[in-house]
C-alpha cells in the first residue's frame, strides 16, 4: 500500500507556492508593459517621431529582461502538475489540460515568435510589420493569461463536467462552460488589469525618478503620459472586477469569504469590516477562531455587497463548520459523510462490476452520483474538521491591504495624471517620492491577491471534490523538500541577477 | 466534423499530433546542440558572441516547443503525465532545471549587473545543451525499454489508513534516474546529444557569415555525425529486434511479443516510408554538406532537419499505434500505458481537436517569420549595427 505523509503534502504545497509566487512577481510587468510599448510604438508609427522610437526601444529592453525570467519560472509550474500533484493530473486532467494546450499552441507561440520581431527586426522588417509584431506580443502574453485563469477559475467553481466511474476521474461534458465561467471570467479580468495597473505604476515610478534625478525629463514625463492614462482606466476597472470576484466568492465559496472577513457567526445585514486588528482566541476548538482587537464597521453593506441587498444572510465560519439548519447549510460532519457515503458507493459499483453484479452496480451508483457533490470532504473522515478551514488572519489582512492599496492607486494615477497634463509633474516631489515607493506597493497587492484566492481556498484543489491531501504524487517528503531549497535558491539568484541588470539598464537612460 | 470520429481514431489522431510536436522538439533542440559547440567553435569572445546570437534568435521557439509538447500531451494522454512526471521525478526536475538556466542565459549573459558573471551563464548554455538533449533522448528510450511502475486507479477510494492513496506508483527509489543505467537509453540519448550538435553545425554553416568558424564547422561535422550514427544504429539495431509490449486489442491485456516494433514497421507501411525517407534525408544532409561543400552546406540544416523530424515521428508512431503499449511498465506488465487506456475523453478530444486546426497557421507564421527574419547571413560586423544583442 502506498500511503501519503502529511510532509509530503506540505512541501508538496510549498513548492508550488513559492514557483508560483516567484513567477508572478514577473507576469504582471509582462501583461502590462507589452500594451504599454505598443501604445507608445503605434504614437512612434503615427507622428513618425524618432523620440517616441527611443521611449519605445527604452521600455523594450525593459520587457525584454522581465520577459525572460518569467518564462524561466512559469516552465516549472506548467510541468509540476504533474511531478507533484499526479493524481490531481489523473483525476481533472480531462479538463484542466485543455486550457494548458490551448495555451500554448494559441498564446506561447505567438509571443515567441513576434517577440524575435519585436527585438531584432527593427531594421529587417517594415514600419508596419514591426508595429504589428508588438502588438500581437501583447495580445500573445494576454491570450496566456486567459487560459491560465480558465485553469484556475476552474478549480474554484468546478463546472461543465461530470464523474466517468469507469475511469476514475471526471470528464468535461461542456467546454463553454469551463470558459465562460463566472468565476474565470472575473479572475481573468481582475488579474489583467492588475497587471496594467502594476505595470503603469511600474513605469510611472522609473520615470519619477528620472525627474527627481532631472535626467531625461521629456522621455520620462512621456512615458508617465501613457502610463497614467492607461493605468487610471485599468485602475478603475480592478475596483470593477474586483467587486465582482468578491461577490462570486460569496456565491460559490463562502468559507473563503468568511474568512475574508472574519466573520464568525453569520447574520442578516452583515456589516462589512472596514478596518479591523485581529488576535486568536485560545478558548475554540481547533485554535482557528479569531476575534477582533479593533474594530471599524460599516452597517449592512456585507450583505449588500455580497448579495446585492442589505438584509441578505450571509454565512459565518461557525455555521460553514457545524451546519446552520435554518438557512439550509449542511454541517461539515454532514457533508464528510456524504463524502465518505460517495467513495464507498463507488468502490462498491466498481466491486460489483467486475463480480458482474449489474443491479448492485447500478444501485451503487445512484447513491455514488447523489453525494458526488460533496466527494472531497470524505477524504476527511476520522479528522478534524477544523482542517478545512483556511488561514484566517493571511486571508483577512492580505484582502484588505490589496483593497486599500488598490484605492491609493487609483488616486495616486488620478493625481500623476492631472499634474504631467498641467506640465507641474516635475515639481512636486512629494508626488514623485510617492510615485517611486509605490513600485513595491504594487507588486505587494498583486501578490496579496493570489494570497486571498490561494489561500482562501484551502484545503481544496478543487473545490468540495479534491483536497490538497488527496492530489499529490507519491513521492519522499525529503525529496521534495530538495527541489523545494533547489528552487529557492536559483530562483532567487536570478532575482538578483535581473534587478541588478534592471537597475543598470535604467541608469543608463533613453538616450543610450 | 471531429465528433463523429470514435473514440479510437480520436486517440490516434492525437497520438499523431503528440508524436509530430516530439519531432520537431527534436529538430528545434539544434539550438542545445549548438550551445555545446561555443567554445570549440567560438575561440575569441567576438566569435563568441556571433554563436549566441544565432542561437539566441531561436532558442525560444525550442522553448515554447517544449512547453507545448508537455501541454499537448496533458491534454491528450493525461494519465502519462500523471505516471511519468510524478514517478520519473528526478529525471524531470533535471530537465526542468536545464531549461529554466537556459531561458535567462541569452538575455543576462552580456548584459552590465549581472552578479553570477557572463561566464556563469555560458555554463548554464552548455549544460542545458548537454542535459538537455541527452535527458529527453533517455526518457524518450523508456517508451521502447520500459519503467517499473504500477497504475491503480481504485487506490483513490482506500481510505483503509488516515492517508492518502495515490494513483501511479513508481518502483524503486531512483525516480527514473535509473533509466541511464540501461545502455540502451543512453545510447538513444547520446544519439539525440550528437544529433543535435549535427544539426546546430549545419544551422551555422546556413547562417554565419565568418571565414575561421566556417573552417571549424566543417571540420566538426564528421567527428560529431559519426558518434551519431554509432549511437543511433545501435538503438535502431536493438530496436528492430528486440521483445515489445503488444496490447491484446479486445482485452487489453498487454504481453511481450518478439519482434514487436519490427511488426509495426510491417505493419504500417507509411510509418515505415517515414522512417526511411528520415533516415535517409538525415544522412544526405550531412553527407552532402561534407563532401559537396562549396555548393550544399548552406542546405544541409533543411534537409537533415525534416529527416529528423520524419525520423522522430515516425519513431514515435511505431511506440504507440498497432496495439502497442507506448508508456510500458517492467514492473507489472498490466499497468502499462497504452494510447486507449491514458488518453482524454471523446469530448475533450473533440474539443482539442479543433483547437489543432489552427497549428497549420501557427506553423505558417513561424515560418514566416523565420523567412523574414533570416534573409542576410550573420557576420561580427553587423551584429556592432544591431541595437538588441545577446
Ligand atoms: C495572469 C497571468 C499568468 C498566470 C496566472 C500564469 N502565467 Fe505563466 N505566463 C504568463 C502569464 C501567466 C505570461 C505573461 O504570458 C508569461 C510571463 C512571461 C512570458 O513569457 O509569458 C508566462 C510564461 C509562462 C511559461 C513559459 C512560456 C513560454 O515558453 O513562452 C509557462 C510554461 C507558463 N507561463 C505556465 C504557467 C502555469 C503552469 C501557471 C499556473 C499554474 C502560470 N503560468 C500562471
Ligand atoms: C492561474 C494559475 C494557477 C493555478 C492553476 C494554481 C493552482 C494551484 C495549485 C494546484 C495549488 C496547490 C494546492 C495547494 O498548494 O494547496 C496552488 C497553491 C498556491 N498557489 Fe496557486 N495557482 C495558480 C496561480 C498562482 C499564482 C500566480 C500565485 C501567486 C503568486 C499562486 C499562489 C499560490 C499559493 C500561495 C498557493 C499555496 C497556498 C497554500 O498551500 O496554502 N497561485 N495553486
Ligand atoms: C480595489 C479594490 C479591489 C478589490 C475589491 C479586489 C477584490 C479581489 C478579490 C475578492 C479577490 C479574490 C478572488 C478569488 O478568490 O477568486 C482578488 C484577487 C486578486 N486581486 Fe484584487 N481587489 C482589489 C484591488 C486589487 C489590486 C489593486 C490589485 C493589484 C495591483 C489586485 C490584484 C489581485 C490579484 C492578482 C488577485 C488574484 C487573482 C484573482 O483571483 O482574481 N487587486 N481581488
Amino acid at each position: 500500500m502506498n500511503h501519503i505523509d502529511f510532509s509530503l503534502v506540505d512541501w508538496s504545497r510549498a513548492q508550488f507556492a513559492l514557483t508560483a509566487c516567484y513567477h508572478w512577481l514577473f507576469v504582471p510587468l509582462t501583461l502590462g508593459l507589452s500594451f504599454i510599448i505598443a501604445f507608445m510604438e503605434t504614437i512612434y508609427v503615427k507622428t513618425g517621431n524618432e523620440e517616441w522610437k527611443r521611449l519605445t526601444k527604452f521600455w523594450m529592453t525593459v520587457f525584454g529582461i522581465n520577459f525572460a525570467i518569467g518564462i524561466a519560472t512559469g516552465l516549472i509550474l506548467e510541468f509540476e502538475f504533474g511531478t507533484n500533484w499526479s493524481n490531481y493530473s489523473w483525476f481533472v486532467g480531462d479538463i484542466f489540460g485543455a486550457p494548458l494546450a490551448i495555451e500554448g499552441i494559441m498564446a506561447f507561440f505567438l509571443e515567441t515568435t513576434f517577440i524575435a520581431v519585436m527585438f531584432f527586426g527593427w531594421n529587417k522588417v517594415g514600419k508596419k510589420f514591426h508595429l504589428l509584431s508588438t502588438w500581437l506580443v501583447a495580445i500573445g502574453s494576454n491570450l496566456s493569461a486567459l487560459w491560465i485563469l480558465v485553469a484556475n477559475g476552474w478549480m474554484q467553481l468546478p463546472g461543465g463536467m461530470k464523474f466517468n466511474p469507469d475511469t476514475a476521474r471526471n470528464e468535461m461534458v461542456n467546454f463553454w462552460q469551463v470558459l465562460f465561467s463566472p468565476v474565470a471570467i472575473n479572475k481573468f479580468l481582475h488579474t489583467v488589469s492588475s497587471g496594467y495597473v502594476l505595470a503603469s505604476l511600474f513605469v510611472i515610478g522609473v520615470s519619477a525618478w528620472f525627474l527627481l534625478k532631472k535626467r531625461d525629463m521629456i522621455y520620462a514625463k512621456r512615458s508617465i503620459i501613457v502610463a497614467a492614462s492607461f493605468g487610471l482606466l485599468a485602475s478603475v476597472f480592478i475596483m470593477l472586477t474586483g467587486d465582482g470576484s468578491a461577490r462570486a466568492v460569496a456565491h460559490h465559496q463562502p468559507m473563503k469569504f468568511a474568512a475574508m472577513e472574519n466573520l464568525y457567526v453569520g447574520q442578516q445585514n452583515a456589516p462589512l469590516a472596514a478596518f479591523g486588528i485581529l488576535k486568536a482566541d485560545p478558548s475554540a476548538p481547533g485554535h482557528k477562531k479569531m476575534d477582533f482587537r479593533y474594530l471599524v464597521e460599516i452597517p449592512d453593506v456585507l450583505s449588500y455587497m455580497a448579495f446585492l441587498n442589505p438584509n441578505a444572510y450571509v454565512p459565518g465560519i461557525y455555521d460553514l463548520v457545524h451546519g446552520n439548519p435554518a438557512h439550509g447549510i449542511p454541517s461539515y460532519n454532514e457533508r464528510i459523510a456524504k463524502g465518505l457515503t460517495a467513495i464507498n458507493s463507488l468502490a462498491a459499483y466498481k466491486r460489483a462490476r467486475l463480480a458482474g453484479k449489474d443491479s448492485l452496480a447500478a444501485a451503487s451508483l445512484t447513491t455514488f452520483e447523489a453525494n458526488y457533490s460533496n466527494f472531497g470532504y470524505g477524504y476527511y473522515a476520522n479528522r478534524d474538521v477544523h482542517e478545512l478551514i483556511p488561514s484566517i488572519a493571511t486571508s483577512f489582512y492580505s484582502f484588505r491591504i490589496m483593497v486599500f492599496l488598490g484605492l491609493h492607486f487609483f488616486a495616486l494615477l488620478l493625481v500623476v495624471l492631472i499634474l504631467t497634463v498641467k506640465n507641474k509633474i516635475e515639481t512636486k516631489k512629494i508626488i514623485l517620492y510617492t510615485a517611486l515607493w509605490t513600485i513595491p506597493l504594487a507588486y505587494i497587492a498583486s501578490m496579496l491577491g493570489w494570497i486571498v484566492a490561494e489561500v482562501g481556498r484551502q484545503p481544496w484543489v478543487i473545490q468540495d471534490i479534491l483536497p490538497t491531501i488527496a492530489a499529490v504524487s507519491q513521492l519522499k517528503a525529503s525529496s521534495v523538500q530538495l527541489t523545494f531549497w533547489v528552487f529557492a535558491l536559483f530562483f532567487t539568484a536570478l532575482l538578483i541577477a535581473e534587478i541588478g541588470i534592471m537597475l543598470k539598464q535604467i541608469n543608463k537612460g533613453f538616450n543610450a | 466534423m471531429f465528433e463523429s470520429l470514435s473514440l479510437l481514431s480520436l486517440q490516434e489522431y492525437w497520438w499523431l499530433i503528440v508524436s509530430l510536436l516530439g519531432a520537431l522538439l527534436v529538430f528545434l533542440m539544434f539550438v542545445q546542440g549548438g550551445q555545446t559547440l561555443i567554445y570549440s567553435l567560438g575561440k575569441t569572445e567576438e566569435e563568441r558572441t556571433l554563436l549566441v546570437n544565432l542561437l539566441g534568435r531561436k532558442w525560444e521557439l525550442t522553448f515554447t516547443t517544449l512547453v507545448t509538447f508537455g501541454g499537448a500531451f496533458f491534454a491528450s494522454f493525461p494519465l502519462f503525465y500523471s505516471t511519468s512526471f510524478g514517478g520519473a521525478y528526478w529525471v524531470w526536475m533535471a530537465i526542468l532545471i536545464a531549461f529554466v538556466i537556459q531561458a535567462v542565459s541569452y538575455e543576462y549573459r552580456k548584459k552590465p549587473g549581472n552578479f553570477l558573471g557572463q561566464k556563469t551563464f555560458e555554463i548554464f548554455l552548455v549544460l542545458n545543451g548537454l542535459l538537455g538533449t541527452l535527458l529527453l533522448g533517455t526518457a524518450v528510450a523508456t517508451f521502447f525499454t520500459g519503467s517499473a511502475f504500477s497504475v491503480n486507479k481504485m487506490n483513490l477510494l482506500d481510505l483503509t489508513s488516515g492517508n492518502m492513496p495515490i494513483i501511479s506508483e513508481w518502483k524503486g527509489p531512483a525516480h527514473g534516474l535509473e533509466a541511464a543505467l540501461n545502455p540502451i537509453n543512453l545510447s538513444l540519448g547520446l544519439a539525440v546529444f550528437f544529433l543535435a550538435r549535427v544539426l546546430a553545425i549545419l544551422y551555422f554553416m546556413n547562417r554565419v557569415n565568418h571565414a575561421v568558424i566556417m573552417e571549424r564547422l566543417k571540420k566538426q561535422l564528421l567527428h560529431n555525425a559519426v558518434p551519431f550514427l554509432v549511437f543511433f544504429l545501435v538503438f535502431a539495431g536493438w530496436l528492430l529486434f528486440s521483445n515489445g509490449f503488444a496490447v491484446d486489442p479486445k482485452t487489453g491485456i498487454v504481453s511481450m511479443e518478439p519482434y514487436k516494433y519490427l511488426h509495426n514497421l510491417l505493419a504500417l507501411p507509411v510509418v515505415a516510408i517515414l522512417f526511411v525517407l528520415g533516415v535517409a534525408a538525415v544522412l544526405l544532409g550531412i553527407i552532402r554538406s561534407a563532401f559537396c561543400f562549396e555548393k550544399c552546406h548552406t542546405k544541409g540544416i533543411w534537409l537533415s532537419g525534416t529527416g529528423t523530424v520524419l525520423t522522430v515521428w515516425s519513431l514515435l508512431l511505431l511506440a504507440g499505434y498497432n496495439h502497442t503499449a507506448y508508456y510500458p511498465s517492467t514492473y507489472d506488465l498490466q499497468s502499462s500505458l497504452t494510447i486507449e487506456n491514458s488518453s482524454s475523453s471523446h469530448y475533450t478530444l473533440t474539443a482539442m481537436s479543433y483547437v489543432s486546426l489552427l497549428v497549420p497557421f501557427v506553423l505558417a507564421y513561424i515560418w514566416y517569420v523565420w523567412r523574414a527574419m533570416d534573409k542576410k547571413k550573420i557576420s561580427t560586423e553587423e551584429l556592432k549595427s544591431e541595437s538588441h544583442v545577446y
